[in-house]
């Protein structure tokens, strides 16, 4: 197999030294973590990386040798590099070299044993991958199907393919915390030797960061035990509800909106009450041209007349209290644009209160109407529903029994159109109403559950949320070693969303669209934010 | 190494296939489709604007024309940056994986990389598509459960859609690599 070596970009000016890093066997690749400067003594490298391998759980060990050579002679160096590989002994050894201002290296890697397959080289192809050492500290990957049997916090780092070299990095953050330019008996470099800041208030707020980083953890793991993402993404959600309810709040009590709102809202109800007046009037004459029984429309559009009447005497009583009622009210925006939402949808429900107990009205009438068939059309047919088999069972009738039962038959088929009307016309206005109630919940929802934080994350740093990795070929030479430069792949917005969005309050309505027109058609009443487990009618 | 060839796609319009042998171990293919034809985007421009004409002496409302003009310029920056694939390229490196890139007329890139441990095989599979049978060649990938097995199936240059005769050509260069490369993790090292 070819042998990849993954080489920070971050390392390729570095001067000559020693690599070290973790050899992966099953993939033949090795990941190159930093390089160590001349001049050290090898017992303390070897000292540092048994620390590091202990506190990060990694297999860090020295690799093999990377050469710059700045001027054209420079051989002593070579041969020093090559005596190197008798201290520091590692199957296989690497060496790397590069020569100024030229853009192609040189890449040996060589087996101390000689392969028991005779014509096998004891080198091997060596393929150079350059990675941006300090994204992929910080990224994380989401891999397309999360195995249920992968634990995570395992001993020692056996993911598989490519997040290995990810899993590696972030593990060894322990090497990278000394510098080549910090005091230590070892001289490192790494991703944090690409240059200290220029000005100096800069530096100081990335150090000042890091406790005030803690601090707002420590915050947010008193809130809730969920991971941080999701904390973010909790609290950035109710950042901006608030913000919003606010800027609701500021425009609400402007230029007296709320005392137009009040004397706009008992107009606004009776024009809607004399609409209705005027919809059962069309109702008892002749509406769509179709004939109704006059004895049951007059008695049904009295009936609902008399409701509506009352219902607006009921509104004319109230309306005094109605402009301190909605002030109080506007004071909850406050609390959250959410909450100002979920309450105009209680004042919906509330002013259209009448259209639901007609709904109901209709509805059960329609319902009674259409059980009394069905049972009377069996009786038609000589056929009897047996409530303790659940199933229709053939039944012989007396004769006076077929008889009433065909005249109630005849008299209920006779009023159906009637009924049906009614219920069809109530039903239309229900829905309406439960639509618009319907869209404001799903606004409510969206604010809630969209992960702002994450999006926000994914926007301007796009390397923290990996989708995966690509791979972009490197100008190339014949008779050199492949040069491949690996850039992280984002995750698209769609998935972002997907995989960071909040649990909603799940109070979408549970039906299906087949179920609904059957409990439309039968005339059974609809509960559209019922949910399952609660207790049935 | 560059090589380039005419094909054709199913529909018969001109495709350009583009082979780049960069080492033994790494190649790369690049297919790229026909361009915006300015007839059907001079077609579609008239159409909207001749619709929006005949409801403005309707409605006599002036915002239709410039909404008209609106819709039309979000439909076409719309179209370029989200549906027409300009270019699509396979990449396949031996013992790390398969990278398939499609390039959009806008510029952006959007690409797919499969590690070699999950690709089973490559193959071409025959397909009904509307109302013609046609070719496409596919990256078959490993179900971790079963070992013999098929996970997923990962259809490659969808939109450029070459018929079989530049399918044949990337079909072998691919297999001489994969063959190499389940002979070498085949061999215990």
């Amino acid at each position: 197999m070819v042998l990849k070596a993954f080489f920070p970009t971050c390392c390729a000016s570095a001067d000559s030294g020693l690599l070290v890093g973790r050899w992966v066997p099953e993939q033949s690749s090795a990941v190159v973590l930093a390089v160590v400067h001349f001049p050290f003594i090898p017992i303390q490298v070897k000292e540092l990386l048994a620390q590091v391998q202990q506190a990060s759980r990694v297999g860090v060990a020295v690799l093999g040798t990377w050469c710059h050579r700045r001027q054209e002679s420079e051989e002593s160096l070579g041969h020093f590099l090559e005596g190197l590989s008798a201290i520091f002994s590692h199957e296989p050894w690497l060496q790397l070299c590069r020569e100024r201002g030229s853009k192609f290296w040189s890449c040996k890697a060589t087996h101390r044993q000689v392969p028991a397959s005779p014509g096998a080289p004891g080198q091997d192809q060596v393929m150079l991958i350059f990675y941006d050492q300090r994204k992929v500290l910080l990224s994380q990957l989401h891999p397309p199907a999360a195995l249920p049997d992968h634990q995570a916090g395992d001993a020692t780092a056996s993911a598989g393919g490519l997040a290995a070299v990810f899993d590696t990095v972030a593990r060894s953050e322990v090497l990278f915390r000394s510098d080549q330019f910090d005091e230590g008996p070892v001289r490192l470099s790494h991703w944090q030797s690409e240059g200290v800041e220029a000005s100096i208030l800069v530096e100081l707020a990335k150090q000042a960061s890091g406790p005030i980083c803690l601090l707002l953890a420590c915050l947010l793991s008193l809130i809730s035990a969920a991971s941080t993402s999701r904390k973010a993404n909790m609290l950035v959600s109710v950042f901006l509800d608030v913000a919003l309810g606010l800027a609701l709040l500021s425009w609400l009590h402007g230029k007296d909106r709320i005392g137009q709102l009040a004397d706009a809202l008992v107009p606004v109800a009776d024009h809607v009450a004399e609409e209705l007046q005027h919809l059962l009037q069309w109702l008892m004459g002749a509406p769509a041209g179709l004939k109704m029984n006059r004895a049951l429309d007059q008695v049904l559009g009295r009936f609902f007349l008399y409701h509506i009447h009352l219902w607006i005497s009921y509104i004319h009583l109230m309306s005094p209290f109605i402009e301190r009622i909605l002030w109080h009210l506007g004071l909850s925006a406050c609390l959250g644009l959410t909450v100002a939402l979920s309450i105009l949808s209680d004042i919906i429900a509330l002013l259209t209160f009448h259209i639901y107990c007609f709904y109901v009205y209709g509805a059960r009438l329609y319902c009674m109407k259409i059980c009394g068939l069905s049972s009377l059309w069996r009786l038609f047919r000589g056929k009897k529903w047996n409530v303790l088999r659940q199933r229709v069972d053939s039944c012989s009738y007396d004769l006076d029994q077929l008889f009433i039962g065909t005249l109630l038959f005849t008299i209920l088929v006779f009023l159906l159109p009637t009924t049906a009307l009614y219920y069809l016309v109530f039903t239309l206005l229900r829905l309406l109403v439960v639509t618009v109630q319907g869209l404001i919940h799903l606004l409510v929802d969206l604010v809630n559950s969209l992960p702002l934080y994450s999006l926000g994350l994914r926007l301007c740093r796009p390397y923290r949320l990996a989708a995966g990795v690509k791979f972009r070929v490197l100008e190339h030479e014949a008779g050199r070693p492949l040069r491949l430069l690996m850039q992280i792949n984002p995750l698209p917005y769609s998935r972002v969303v997907h995989t960071y969005r909040l649990p909603s309050c799940g109070c979408h309505p549970k039906h299906s669209w087949g179920s609904l027109c059957r409990k439309l058609f039968f005339g059974e009443l609809i509960y559209p934010w019922r949910q399952r487990g609660d207790k049935q009618d | 190494m560059e090589a380039e060839q005419s094909f054709s796609d199913i529909c018969g319009g001109r495709l350009a296939l583009q082979r780049r042998y960069y080492s033994p171990s790494c190649r790369e293919f690049c297919v790229s489709c026909p361009r915006l034809s300015l007839r059907s985007l001079t077609a579609v421009t008239c159409t909207v604007w001749l619709a929006a004409y005949g409801l403005f002496t309707l409605c006599e409302n002036s915002m239709i024309l410039s909404a008209a003009i609106f819709i039309t310029l979000l439909g076409l920056l719309g179209y370029l940056h989200f549906v027409k694939i300009d270019q699509e390229t396979l990449l396949i490196i031996d013992s790390l994986g398969i990278q398939m890139t499609s390039s959009y007329a806008s510029g952006k890139e959007s690409t797919t990389f499969i590690e070699m441990g999950k690709v089973k095989d490559l193959v071409i599979n025959e397909a009904i598509y509307m109302q013609k049978v046609i070719y496409y060649l596919c990256i078959l990938l490993k179900d971790p459960v079963e070992p013999h097995g098929i996970s997923q199936v990962v259809p490659v240059f969808q939109s450029a859609k070459p018929r079989l005769d530049c399918l044949i050509e990337v079909y072998r260069s691919c297999q001489e690599i994969l063959a190499h490369q389940k002979a070498t993790s085949a061999s215990p090292m």
